[in-house]
């Protein structure tokens, strides 16, 4: 298994002799939200999808709200964000929420409850890996 | 009802989530790895005080995050349809993270260990007082002695009605296997439920 996805995580590099005192490169997590940690927008689970708006791209966005607006041009659920920017969930779900907010993002619209077609034809595609 | 019922499309598709339970070290990792398309790991923050002094080591001042890896997995079913698996975390200290986990999912598979059966109790407490569809898999480990299912099941505790599977964690063929026996579960569950409503109407 490759690296563990911590938030800013870096492998120190020789070329960097800046970070040779420092034994804890790794970022505070919630640094990335100003220290935020509760999300504007309830409901976010870790496999919902989002989607974002073309016109996304062109908005003045930075950093992991530039790279999540560029990832769910097709639907990306939280978790795949999560792993994709190597931030963990909590931070993605509050920085996804404000890009809801702000209208960036949307959530892809999910059945209320599966279909037995639905749940018939998951159990078959399984079957069929 | 608002009228949701469509059938996913590639333009417009369905996550669908299976929750992979069981003591530390059962499985779950191999588990879900044996079927993933993707890197099985990610990540929680969590703002806990409950982790001060068990993994702060850094001496750093008021230090209240603590880093939970937990397992992921993604499926894809076809262009219409993903399937996610999640892998609760072992330890009993993150035990508040299971409701996030587990809304809205389809069902959930407790992986047993038959060396350490009593590990599985609070998943299976769990999914029973939350009448979420499960089954239980009885991962084989090399070495570990067999047992019956039926005498699995008697140290387990279930009734007839929880499906118990035999499988190994490392075996894609036999992970496909439990995750079918899983969509069958929901299946039965889901007639159960209609004719017991459709009794329950007669009167």
């Amino acid at each position: 298994m490759s690296s563990f996805p911590y938030a800013g995580g870096q492998p120190p590099t020789t070329s960097s002799p800046a970070q040779d005192d420092d034994e804890d490169p790794v970022v505070r997590p919630f640094m990335l939200t100003n220290g935020r940690t509760q999300p504007l927008h309830d409901g976010l689970r870790i496999e919902t999808l989002l989607r974002a708006a073309p016109a996304a791209l062109s908005a003045p966005l930075r950093f992991e709200s530039r790279r999540i607006v560029e990832l769910a041009q097709a639907p990306m659920s939280v978790a795949d964000l999560s792993v994709a920017l190597r931030v963990p969930l909590g931070v993605v779900r509050v920085i996804v929420a404000d890009l809801i907010t702000q209208g960036f993002l949307s959530v892809e619209d999910q059945p209320a409850e599966l279909s037995t077609s639905l749940i018939e034809r998951i159990r078959d595609r399984v079957r069929a890996l | 009802m608002s009228g949701r019922s469509r059938e996913p499309s590639a333009a417009h598709p369905v996550a669908v989530k299976i929750v992979i339970s069981g003591g530390f070290g059962v499985g779950k990792t191999t588990f879900v790895g044996a079927i993933s398309e993707i890197e099985p790991l990610v990540t929680e923050a969590e703002l806990t005080e409950k982790s001060i002094g068990i993994d702060d080591t850094s001496a750093v001042s008021g230090k209240t995050t603590t880093t939970v890896a937990l397992d992921f997995g993604r499926i894809t079913l076809d262009d219409a349809l993903l399937l996610y698996l999640f892998g609760t975390p072992g330890q009993d200290r993150f035990a508040f993270l299971w409701d996030d986990l587990v809304d809205g999912a389809l069902g959930s598979i407790v992986l047993v260990d038959t060396r350490r059966i009593e590990d599985s109790f609070p998943a299976i407490d769990y999914f029973e007082e939350h009448e979420i569809p499960f089954i239980i898999g009885v991962n084989r480990f090399g070495g570990a002695q067999r047992f019956q299912l039926e005498e699995v099941r008697d140290a387990l505790g279930v009734g007839a009605g929880v499906p118990l599977v035999e499988c190994d964690a490392r075996d894609r063929e036999s992970v496909k296997n439990v995750l079918v026996s899983l969509t069958e579960e929901v299946l039965v569950k889901r007639t159960e439920k209609a004719n017991r409503e459709r009794a329950g109407s007669a009167w």
